[in-house]
């Protein structure tokens, strides 16, 4: 009885670590704003290679993806913000893009067709500072000649947990307004004038919005999309009012210098450029340099290769910018790090 | 088929000379260790709580529990407007639950014909068992539209109620106001589903006869079901309290989540439990030790009331002598 049952947990551990050296679930975390890609693309990965390893992606919000990441919990983070230099060198981290996407304020403003109002950045400051009450104020009136604003109180929706989305938006926010830039700056979670409403993550902003008579808020552009919202045109760095696209997003990551970039740490709002949409962002993916498991590196390389190769389709489809060709040859040189 | 039937003895049957049986001895340490269990899960709770939430209580002091601020950019944090929220919103869902968790009660044991009760009845004890994140959706998508279209307006407008600072400010529909409200409605069927058990327990000789001596249902009720069943119907009020004071997803929704203290009901603000929902997952250092205060702010606010719930009852005991 006795040695069949050894038996038994010897054939058991063998079966268990045949299982694990063909085949092992990876697991990344981190930001919600490409999460929807990244969910489309190892469902897609996990279908098209049965019996190969299983990728997973939990859309936990940057911050909290990068702390799993140096406890060791997942094998890969996604960021929206750049992870700060000396956490890279500290915790041994390498980074790199993965995707552009934009930013998009949203309004819910009767009256006012979709898509059709205009916002200079320092309106849009003022706006998200409190100080502009009213949709009829002179400074939102002055861009939008001919359209009848409605007598309603603003009622600004921000984030109320930490995000690389606000990371984003108050980026651009603190470019255009000194005021800003001194008051709440640029960071994931800032402090927001008081009467403004917080909303948990993009579709709660979403949500809000569009429950709210006379609000505006702001969210990664495919949320703004599937909840049907409308959108606000803004005036770009060369003067010039873009509608939010995946071409106005494009236009603005072409002009980035990513090969000077240590990190590949740009910045792509209020990029010069006739069709560029002010509020785009770079979204990251971060792993260890060290790796313990050499084979199981490869193969999560391997997976991020086929990304590049084989997602920009969906990536397009679901309205955000693939890497372009340049800035992915410069990634995969960056990989070589990797041990 | 007529035999008596024959009883084991009493007592420990078979065991060893003198000893218990085996089943026993095990059920009794399986006993003691769940036992045990609650109690050292409660210190472990309070250890671990106090020792992550240290560097935020050294750095800021007891000003931590006056402060307002919540600044991540500049590592200011205070639990002040947590506090504020958490005890506002749990004190207007008191104000409208209990009195009409009393009345439903009331009805559906006293007054309702028996048919009408149990379907009544049914209704109560589903909404109580609906989950806290579909008041939530159902406060977003519905309350709150509401509250900014209607409710507001007619509070502060139509009757005026604006003078008062209270009922003086954004009319967004998100709010302390809100919040308040859909916590009422949460705790409501929770609270007049046991008010309702205790009314029933009073036993039926004691009412009729105040009923023979005169008494109307409202004296009969307030005299001798309310006294009787004293008790049990603080009972209620404190499970619906403690309810109220830790509800997290349906706040998040609607209160606004803003770091303020303000006397304005239409004012958005912020729960101890709904800033630990928004701001955990994104928190290092000083922040979350921060809101590992908080949580620990929080566990002292339910153990107080517990206290205080059980200290009460104990005076009502020996004033009255309630039955139940």
């Amino acid at each position: 009885m006795k040695s069949l049952f050894g038996k038994l947990a010897v054939t058991a551990a063998i079966l268990c670590a045949g299982g694990a050296g063909t085949a092992a679930t990876i697991n990344g975390a981190g930001a919600s704003f490409p999460a929807p890609v990244y969910a489309a693309w190892t469902y897609t990965y996990n279908k098209t290679n049965p019996g190969k390893d299983q990728f997973n992606y939990q859309s936990i919000g940057s911050g909290a993806g990068v702390s799993q990441l140096k406890s060791g919990t997942i094998q890969f983070a996604g960021s929206d913000d750049p992870v700060r230099e000396e956490d890279l060198k500290k915790y041994q981290l390498l980074q790199f893009p993965m995707l552009i996407g934009g930013v998009v304020p949203v309004v819910n403003l009767p009256g006012v067709p979709k898509g059709q109002l205009k916002l200079d950045g320092a309106t849009l400051a003022s706006i998200f500072l409190g100080e502009i009450r009213k949709w009829n104020d002179p400074a939102i009136a002055r861009s939008n000649p001919g359209v009848r604003l409605p007598n309603l109180r603003i009622t600004v929706v921000r984030r109320s947990d930490g995000s690389g989305t606000t990371w984003i938006f108050t980026n651009y926010l603190s470019k255009i307004s000194e005021k800003w830039a001194k008051g709440p700056g640029n960071a994931k979670d800032v402090k927001w004038f008081r009467g403004s409403i917080g909303a948990k993550g993009n579709p709660g902003i979403a949500n809000n919005v569009a429950k709210t008579r006379g609000s505006i808020g702001y969210v990664e552009y495919a949320y703004a999309k599937e909840a049907n919202l409308s959108t606000v045109q803004l005036k770009n760095a060369d003067g010039k009012f873009v509608a939010p696209e995946v071409a106005s997003f494009a236009a603005s990551a072409s002009g980035a210098d990513w090969k000077n970039a240590p990190n590949f740490r740009v910045e792509l709002t209020n990029q010069k450029g006739a069709r560029a949409w002010p509020i785009t962002g770079v979204t990251y993916i971060v792993l260890k340099k060290e790796q313990k498991n050499k084979d199981l590196a490869g193969r999560m390389l391997q997976y991020f290769d086929w990304c590049f190769r084989e997602g920009g389709k969906t990536a397009s489809a679901m309205h955000y910018v693939p890497m372009p060709a340049e800035v992915v040859a410069l990634v995969k040189a960056s990989w070589k790090e990797v041990k | 088929m007529n035999k008596p039937a024959v009883f084991p003895q009493s007592g420990p049957a078979k065991g060893g000379p003198g000893g218990t049986p085996l089943s026993d001895k095990i059920f009794r340490w399986l006993a003691i260790g769940a036992a045990a269990l609650a109690g050292l899960l409660t210190i472990a709770f309070f250890l671990q709580l106090a020792w992550h939430s240290y560097p935020a209580f050294r750095e800021f002091g007891p000003g931590f529990l006056c402060s307002t601020q919540w600044d991540t950019a500049e590592q200011k944090f205070g639990a002040a407007f947590a506090i504020y929220g958490t005890l506002v919103t749990t004190a207007i869902a008191l104000l409208i639950a209990v009195p009409a968790a009393f009345l439903t009660a009331l009805f559906l044991v006293e007054i309702a014909p028996p048919l009408l009760s149990r379907v009544f009845g049914c209704a109560l004890d589903l909404l109580a068992a609906i989950p806290s994140v579909i008041y939530g959706m159902w406060g977003l998508f519905v309350f709150v539209p509401f509250m900014q279209t209607h409710v507001q307006p007619f509070l502060s407008d139509t009757l005026g109620l604006s003078v008062i600072p209270l009922f003086d400010g954004p009319m967004t529909g998100f709010g302390f106001l809100t919040a308040g409200l859909v916590l009422a409605l949460m705790s409501l069927p929770f609270m007049s589903a046991i008010m309702r058990d205790v009314f029933r327990m009073v036993p039926a000789v004691v009412k009729e006869s105040a009923y023979g001596t005169g008494a109307t249902t409202w004296e009969v009720a307030r005299d001798v079901t309310m006294r009787y069943g004293m008790q049990g119907l603080l009972g209620a009020v404190f499970l619906g309290l403690g309810r109220a004071v830790g509800e997290t997803m349906a706040v998040l929704f609607i209160i606004g989540n803003s770091e303020v203290i303000s006397l304005s009901l239409y004012d958005s603000g912020a729960t101890i439990a709904s800033v630990l929902a928004n701001k955990f997952a994104e928190a290092e250092g000083l922040a979350k030790s921060s809101l590992f205060a908080l949580g620990l702010i929080l566990l002292c606010i339910t153990f107080a009331i517990q206290i205080f719930g059980q200290l009460w009852l104990r005076k009502i005991r020996k004033n009255s002598g309630g039955g139940l």
